[in-house]
């Protein structure tokens, strides 16, 4: 009923602030001294999606979203919401609300009052009743007269949630704002703010290094590295067809294959990868021509063995098992294949029977699940990030 | 000095952390570490000793003492300098008579001089403490010329103030060529000249406890400020102010206390008409009058209206850790 209640005050708020607000950046950039943290970016993100800003750290996500606050001026380019620039416009008179990463709340106030404070300022009547409405919304009603300082983390990360929803900004930033749960907690909250998200309508641009929280949250991800955009997109297909090597290692994990296009068969060019023969459909191919690498990612793999093996020679490598790690599951294998180098291979656990290191194997793939990039790109790009960011 | 040290934590996560100490139930810590907590315990009261006889030395026993002297009585025909003791309650009467337009000087003076160096203070706190956060040089040499007047004595920077504001002096100049001043206008030994010695002498008491609690402010906050529709005054106001104020607190009572109860100041930049404050009543009842039981008296009612005072403006002003 509450949240009902929400929803129409939505409505009408956003229908003054936010009635099909874009946000546009516009050849951004951001220089610090000698250093480029954002470079030339233009994104557009539509009134009503969740967009995710995903990347390693130092990628410029975050000075990004700081510009978008008005936290930070960009050196160059401009910034729009629903078309008005706000390029120079300070942080306070922005339609644009901040969940911090370490939520920032203010520690003389009390809950209630944290919530109520942005309504306030703008001399909005009911301030009170409409943050204790927030409060319901994020399940915290009761803790309305508590410190910030009595509440933990999860609860916390609610109120920074809740004060900044109340105001139905035209556009609310997350950075990282699940960053400091605990795991149990962080998948917890991301259902929840999805859910909230969905309910509220606003567009929400989230700035994260979490691969696996982006993809499930968001509508649209775009992949961040050295402050430029690598590739944008909705998760499936980030995932299945990724553009660069870095969006290939950092989203997930990827085999890549360097080889030379032999020859085109019109809807598909055929690689030779060290003797190997292997297609590349050309619609997920970077390159048709010249040196490439042929992506497949490990669970679309078919492991089988040698006997096994029959048919079409192409698109299948001959290797070793060089370590196996069953999981319960699946079991992950690595497979050294000669002249090629080592491939991940993800194997679903189906009751078949389990090869062990020292086994010889075929893999082998549909052809649909292959793509191509461009094969003078760094093959490993990403992979030490995604790492890093896989680390708590 | 407990004043200094109180802050409030800032970030959300100080409060956090020590929660969880002890889940209740049993105590699982053996006898004998109970047994050795104890003995540390009881340590810490032999460790307070030194300190509370020390206090009880200097600081209660004289202040009965000054009570009791406070009280005495001048025998008929006694020689200068002679009393004995009575309960001669009528000397508070006749010290607050002849003295209440000092006593009340001396807390306007104070007042106006801690206001100022709050305005002068404040800025200086905040421009160190959190414009030039991370600036560890710039930092440490604002902070060292802060502190540096100390390096000279009390008596000497206030015989400078003289020279500064003497007629022939460069503010006379420049305020008289201004017309801010009368051709004949002067600003020594007038209280403008007390309550300048007053403001720059106490200023760093103001400025460092201010600035040992913006140093912890966590700037996130302000931006969280800004970032929820607050100007930058606003955001002040609401935020980094009210944030601050254990500092202010502190500042404002390291400098009024002291203030209110200073004599060099009016001495050396007063006249001896309109700018005699009540530290200057006590030293010539004391000293030139002898009149031990008066100057004890009117200590006493010094010292109880600053306590009444400094009372209310915690209780009006003050956070919960002070009280």
């Amino acid at each position: 009923m509450v949240q009902e209640r929400l929803a129409e005050e939505t409505t009408t708020a956003a229908g003054r602030d936010s009635g099909g607000a874009d946000l546009v950046l516009d050849s951004v950039t951001k220089r610090f001294a000698d250093f480029v943290a954002v470079d030339d970016l233009n994104l557009t993100i539509p009134a009503g999606s969740f967009f995710a800003l995903l990347g390693p750290s130092g990628c410029g996500k975050t000075t990004t979203l700081r510009m978008v606050a008005g936290l930070e001026q960009p050196t160059s380019g401009t910034l729009s919401i629903g078309g008005r620039d706000i390029t120079r416009t300070g942080a306070h008179e922005r339609p644009v609300n901040t969940v911090f990463q370490n939520y920032a709340l203010f520690p003389h106030m009390s809950v209630l009052d944290n919530v109520a404070f942005g309504l306030k300022r703008r001399k909005i009547r009911g301030a009170e009743a409409r943050a204790k409405s927030a409060l319901e919304l994020v399940e915290l009603g009761h803790l309305a007269a508590r410190r910030p300082g009595q509440l933990s983390g999860g609860q916390q990360q609610r109120v920074a949630l809740a004060r900044a929803i109340v105001n139905r900004p035209a556009v609310l930033l997350l950075d990282e704002p699940l960053g400091a749960l605990d795991m149990k907690l962080r998948r917890q909250m991301q259902v929840e703010l999805k859910n909230i998200q969905l309910e509220v309508g606003l567009t929400f641009v989230h700035v994260t290094h979490d691969q696996e929280e982006a993809m499930t949250m968001a509508d649209t991800v775009a992949v961040m590295n050295a402050g430029r955009v690598e590739q944008m997109g909705a998760p499936r297909e980030l995932y299945e067809l990724p553009r660069t090597a870095f969006v290939a290692n950092f989203l997930g994990k990827s085999n890549l294959v360097p080889g030379e296009v032999i020859e085109d068969r019109g809807d598909a060019v055929v690689v030779n990868a060290r003797g190997n023969r292997l297609t590349v459909l050309k619609e997920r191919a970077a390159a048709h021509h010249g040196r490439v690498l042929v992506g497949i990612r490990p669970e679309k793999l078919k492991m089988m063995w040698p006997q096994d093996a029959a048919g079409d020679p192409d698109n299948m490598l001959h290797g070793r098992v060089a370590d196996t790690s069953f999981t319960g599951v699946s079991t992950d294998y690595l497979v050294d294949v000669p002249g090629v180098g080592r491939l991940g291979v993800f194997s679903q656990n189906h009751g078949q029977q389990l090869a062990r290191p020292g086994d010889e194997v075929v893999l082998c793939w549909d052809t649909a699940h292959a793509f191509g990039l461009d094969g003078r790109e760094d093959s490993s790009a990403g992979a030490a990030e995604a790492a890093e960011a896989a680390a708590p | 000095m407990s004043l200094l040290a109180r802050n409030r934590g800032n970030g959300p996560a100080a409060d956090a952390s020590g929660k969880a100490a002890r889940p209740g139930g049993k105590d699982p810590r053996s006898a004998g570490e109970i047994g050795a907590e104890r003995r540390r315990s009881r340590m810490g009261y032999w460790l307070i000793l030194p300190g509370f006889a020390f206090m009880l030395l200097f600081f209660v026993l004289p202040v009965f003492s000054l009570l009791a002297t406070s009280l005495y009585a001048k025998p008929p025909g006694a020689d200068v300098g002679q009393f004995v003791p009575a309960l001669q309650f009528g000397n508070y009467a006749d010290v607050l008579g002849a003295y209440w337009q000092e006593l009340l000087r001396s807390f306007a003076f104070a007042l106006v001089a801690t206001v100022a160096a709050l305005l002068i203070g404040y800025p200086m706190a905040y421009l160190v403490a959190v414009r030039l956060r991370g600036r560890k040089l710039l930092q440490g040499i604002l902070l060292v010329l802060i502190i540096a007047p100390f390096f000279t004595s009390f008596i000497l920077r206030t015989q400078a103030w003289k020279q500064i504001l003497a007629d022939e002096g460069p503010v006379v100049a420049v305020l008289r060529a201004v017309a801010l001043l009368p051709e004949d206008g002067r600003l020594t030994a007038t209280a403008f000249a007390v309550v300048c010695g007053l403001t720059y002498n106490f200023l760093p008491f103001m400025t460092l406890p201010i600035y040992a609690n913006l140093e912890r402010l966590d700037t996130r906050l302000i931006e969280a400020g800004t970032d929820l529709y607050a100007s930058p005054f606003q955001t002040f106001r609401t935020v980094t102010l009210p944030l601050s104020m254990p500092g202010v607190m502190a500042g404002t009572l390291l400098t009024f206390i002291p203030a209110s109860g200073d004599y060099i100041n009016a001495a050396l930049l007063g006249n001896n008409q309109d700018t005699t404050m009540i530290g200057q009543v006590i030293d010539s009842r004391f000293f030139r009058v002898v009149d031990y039981p008066g100057a004890s008296a009117l200590s006493f009612v010094l010292m109880l209206a600053i306590l009444a005072l400094v009372i209310l403006y915690v209780r009006r002003f003050g956070t919960k850790e002070l009280l």
